[in-house]
């Protein structure tokens, strides 16, 4: 029987064996891919300090050899030389498979993180382990800051949507593990529900370039990828504690890991973070604490040419929204952004009371993956996400403790994808997916839904095709279709129904009139076409650039389909419009890659146009029985966006360097010709490091971050009429707040305990000189200031 | 390596079916939310002491906080100068037939409820005539004393559902500490003549 070993990074052995001592070790290096003979490859035994290398038909052959342990490294051009031990026991015959394309190696690997980019031709960051293990007690969207044309929008601190050049929420594809995050991502208060802890490492691809992940990810692809499994008899793990001063709080993430040779793996990870009120420098965030609980379990079977796996993750996020947040009727709304002052400031608590979300994300994934030689690789895969949502609003009698909003989201995907890969400069991917979505509203709530019930249907076919031209250029064509039925059962008050205007266009899709509300059953189809080409060309070793066009659709979200009521968190009316197209998305985009000795710069230009863009933004007021309200609209414009992201970095010697990253965007309304609104602002973060790994691994950082005051924005500024003063007030809804500059302090050490096990400690400050700011693109800056210094000790074990 | 695949197609079949299953269920409609608690209407009733003509002022919002249209405000003429009213208050919930009498329920639940009343270009005092369990003002009986100059202006009602009646002012009827959630805000233009 033969059994298989794997070889780091490079390299795959199959092996067969007899006995005795006189012993004999050949055997033929083969290509994996397209099993032509390789030549050349270097056999080198490092117990003995022999060595040979393959002939022309790819054989190799050692003799004189005893039976025993011995540590072997093959190496080839363009792999690295990694160490292989083996069992040798009589005369042993060695077919051994190498492996030319390292990210193919990504899946099965001895030892080492080989992490790489997904795409050669895209805007694309990579954020390895280290990068996220900072952000243990934050959100992805803090961690995703790091890269230059990434931002975030927010509503306070612990809801933190990421922002990938000036788009957001249902434009960008979370993908967690192979799964894409289905978690009701409409909404700007609807948070990724990922514990980064999970994380081994991200890849952020800009545009809609990465059409394997689906085709309406106009903004951008999140791919969050697991640790890899090294594939040797083994039992690792790690610890990460953290305490904070801003919001008492602290995190605490373990897990566990064990490994066998040959490919079994199991895996278990927990995380416990909880905080209580944060504050600004002047005063108490009232009612901004945290409770997260989350686990994951991993197991599978694990080898180069064939494997499974499963995976299961819970996460429960129990959040507090910042009580001077809510807001009766518009007259609190004035108040609030004349007084600039929260109105509520109480002294610390751990409590976490309404207005707060509680929400939980379960994943179930199932996969299988076969490779074929001389062909590729076949993946299939099953998901299902349950999303449970509820949203606690300040409520009085008997409804005290009843949520404003109770969603359950039930997402079951099937995907297949094939990977033609045995031409190494030809590669094709193809692959299929369908996938069922079921949203219910609880009606227990008592209060009239603002997502329907509804079920969504989804398949897609995707065909990427990778060529290298030469060592120098390397092409990429993508080509997906995509089909979506949504089929909602929608509750409307005839009112509204007759002033939307749906009476007159929508009227066959009335099923019971109830006489002040009507029951709907809207059905929409909608069928996007994507489109992807790019080039990649080096220059020399110092100069490359890339060039990348992309075609995407987004159909519209049951958010801006639907929406048509009090949005009690929000305290404002939202009104989605049944009418609503799809965006259409052409972008394209540049990039020059400089290397030259101590110095690299990576400039990042793009230009989005987006057809029929859905954004929302508030349109005036609606007087009722209660007073008058904010009304924010969803509506549909021809936009432009764009813009610059810089990532330069110099370093003076071998300690000192210094980074900068900063990202300029522009985002124009072409059918108003005015500034588009929610457009981050020019930002630059300046790096100053200095490490010496003499001084226990020693890392420092002191980071300046300026951000610019954002001074191209819509007016959406209107009178209200506020009864008690009997007057007209503006209510300025639309000044973002102006220029703050903060800077943070960063450093860590590793202490090494033994060969398996060290401990790193690190110490953070952020925002050293506690300086008030408030930032454009938080939700809650019309109410509080945002963060005071916070002062992090984390500690972090790995064994 | 066989059973291993034998297990995973078995295991494929099953999520498969468990998924066409799930996708093919429910044809049931949802449930209608009626909302509780729903005011629609809101009416005071102004005597005059010592005789006179009665006026009303009355706001109807029939299809309630989520609804499109405006709340009706109607006054049924102008008020005296220097005069006092005495003020009773009704308030209605339309959407359901007969009309659901909520003035009971305020009642009932008086120490969770309180309204307020104010008047723009001062043109109107008003005292509490009826008081919650706990002896704080609630509002649903009150007075109403007119300036003694003719002006004109506006006069706002607001009911409060679980103010803190103990905060500062509130039970002498200043709104601006009592809290808790407006169930009705009503503006009524007024003429004192």
């Amino acid at each position: 029987m033969k059994y298989y070993i794997l070889i780091v990074a490079c390299c795959f052995i199959n092996i067969v064996h007899s006995q005795n001592c006189d012993s004999r070790f050949y055997g033929e290096v083969h290509d994996f891919h397209d099993g032509s003979p390789i030549i050349a490859a270097t056999i080198y035994i490092e117990t003995l300090d022999k060595y040979t290398t393959t002939d022309i038909d790819g054989k190799f052959s050692i003799a004189n050899l005893c039976d025993g342990e011995l540590i072997v490294s093959v190496s080839h051009l363009g792999c690295e030389t990694k160490r292989l031990e083996i069992q040798i026991s009589g005369d042993s015959f060695y077919v051994i498979n190498l492996e030319h394309h390292i990210e193919e190696l990504n899946e099965v690997k001895v030892e080492g993180k080989t992490i790489t980019k997904l795409t050669k031709t895209s805007q694309e960051t990579l954020l390895k382990t280290d990068a996220i293990e900072r952000f243990s007690a934050f959100s992805l969207g803090d961690a995703l800051k790091q890269i230059s044309g990434v931002s975030s929008i927010n509503t306070g601190n612990l809801i933190v949507k990421p922002v990938i050049n000036g788009l957001h929420s249902s434009r960008i594809i979370v993908m967690t593990n192979g799964v894409r995050l289905q978690d009701q991502e409409w909404g700007i208060e609807h948070a990724p529900n990922i514990d980064l802890n999970t994380v081994g490492s991200v890849n952020v691809i800009k545009g809609a370039d990465a059409l394997a992940y689906g085709g309406d990810a106009i903004g951008g692809v999140i791919i969050l990828q697991p640790s890899n499994v090294s594939l040797k008899d083994s039992l690792y793990g790690k610890t990460i504690i953290s305490g904070h001063t801003n919001g008492r709080g602290f995190s605490l993430n373990s897990s566990l890991t064990k490994t066998y040779k040959k490919g079994w793996y199991l895996g278990a990870q927990a995380t416990m973070k909880r905080f209580g009120d944060f504050e600004t420098p002047d005063y108490n965030l009232t009612n901004t604490g945290l409770n997260a609980k989350g686990f994951s379990i991993k197991s599978g079977y694990k080898t180069f040419e064939r494997g499974f796996n499963f995976y299961y993750s819970y996460l429960n996020n129990e959040i507090a929204i910042l009580k001077s947040s809510h807001i009766g009727n518009i007259e609190d709304l004035v108040n609030a952004i004349n007084s600039q002052q929260p109105l509520v400031v109480e002294d610390f608590s751990y409590n976490i009371e309404a207005p707060r979300q509680d929400v939980t994300h379960q994943i179930i994934k199932a996969d299988f993956y076969k490779r074929f030689k001389k062909f590729g690789r076949l993946q299939i895969q099953y998901d299902f996400q349950n999303n449970q949502r509820f949203e606690y609003d300040i409520r009085v009698g008997d409804d005290k403790d009843k949520p404003a909003i109770d969603l359950t989201l039930k997402t079951h995907t099937i995907r297949t994808n094939l990977k033609v890969d045995s031409k190494s400069d030809r590669i094709y991917k193809f692959g299929l997916n369908v996938g069922y979505q079921n949203n219910f509203a609880n009606p227990e709530t008592g209060i009239r839904r603002l997502i329907p019930d509804y079920d969504k249907y989804d398949a897609g076919a995707f065909a990427i095709s990778d060529f290298r031209l030469s060592d120098k250029t390397n092409l990429n064509f993508g080509l997906r279709y995509d089909f979506s039925r949504i089929e909602a059962k929608k509750f409307y008050l005839t009112s509204r129904w007759e002033e939307r205007n749906y009476d007159v266009d929508f009227s066959n899709i009335v099923i019971d009139d109830l006489g002040s509300q009507l029951l709907t059953n809207p059905v929409f189809d909608y069928h996007n076409i994507s489109a992807s080409a790019g080039i990649a060309y080096k220059i020399n070793d110092n100069d490359s650039f890339m060039f990348n066009y992309g075609l995407s659709n987004r159909a519209p979200n049951p958010s801006e389909l639907f929406s048509d009521g009090l949005h009690h968190s929000a305290a404002r009316i939202e009104l989605g419009d049944l009418r609503m197209k799809q965006e259409t998305s052409n972008r394209i985009s540049g990039t020059y890659k400089y290397n030259r000795n101590a110095l690299s710069i990576n400039l990042e230009a793009f230009y989005n146009l987006i057809n029929d863009y859905i954004f929302i933004e508030p349109t005036g007021t609606e007087l009722t029985i209660r007073g008058a309200f904010p009304v924010w609209s969803y509506n549909q414009t021809n936009a432009s966006l764009l813009g610059l992201d810089v990532t330069a970095n110099y370093k003076f010697n071998e300690h000192w360097s210094l980074n900068n990253k900063s990202s300029f965007i522009k985002g124009r309304d072409l059918t108003k010709k005015q500034a588009l609104i929610d457009m981050p602002s020019f930002k630059t973060v300046n790096i100053l490091g200095y490490s010496n790994k003499k001084w226990l691994q020693l890392n420092t950082e002191l980071q300046s971050e300026l951000v610019f005051r954002q001074n191209e924005f819509p007016d959406n500024n209107f009178n209200v009429y506020i009864p008690t003063i009997d007057s007209e007030v503006l209510l300025d809804i639309s000044s973002p707040p102006p220029t703050y500059h903060l800077l943070h302090f960063q450093s860590d050490i590793t202490l090494n305990l033994s060969k398996q096990t060290n401990l790193n400690i690190g110490l953070n400050i952020t925002n050293i000189f506690n300086t008030s700011y408030r930032e454009y693109l938080n939700r809650l800056r019309f109410f509080a200031d945002d963060l005071g210094r916070n002062i992090m000790l984390q500690v972090k074990f790995n064994y | 390596m066989k059973t291993l695949k034998n297990n995973l197609k078995s295991t494929f079949l099953i999520l498969l079916s468990t998924f066409i299953l799930t996708g093919c269920s429910k044809d049931d409609n949802p449930a209608v939310i009626i909302q509780e608690e729903v005011i629609t209407t809101l009416t005071a009733t102004l005597v005059p002491v010592g005789g006179g003509t009665t006026i009303t002022f009355k706001s109807l919002d029939l299809d309630g906080k989520d609804g499109p249209n405006p709340p009706v405000i109607t006054v049924s003429g102008d008020l005296l100068a220097d005069t006092t009213y005495n003020g009773s208050m009704e308030i209605l919930n339309e959407t359901e037939s007969p009309a659901e009498d909520v003035t009971e329920e305020i009642k009932t639940l008086d120490e969770e409820h309180q309204f307020f009343f104010q008047a723009t270009n001062s043109l109107a005092t008003f005292t509490y005539v009826d008081f919650d369990s706990d002896s704080n003002p609630l509002g649903l009986e009150f007075t109403l004393t007119t300036s003694a100059t003719p002006s004109s202006g506006a006069i706002i009602i607001t009911l409060r559902h679980e103010p803190n009646k103990s905060a500062s002012g509130v039970s002498d009827g200043d709104i601006a500490n009592a809290g808790g959630e407006t169930d009705v805000q009503a503006t009524f233009p007024v003429t004192i003549k």
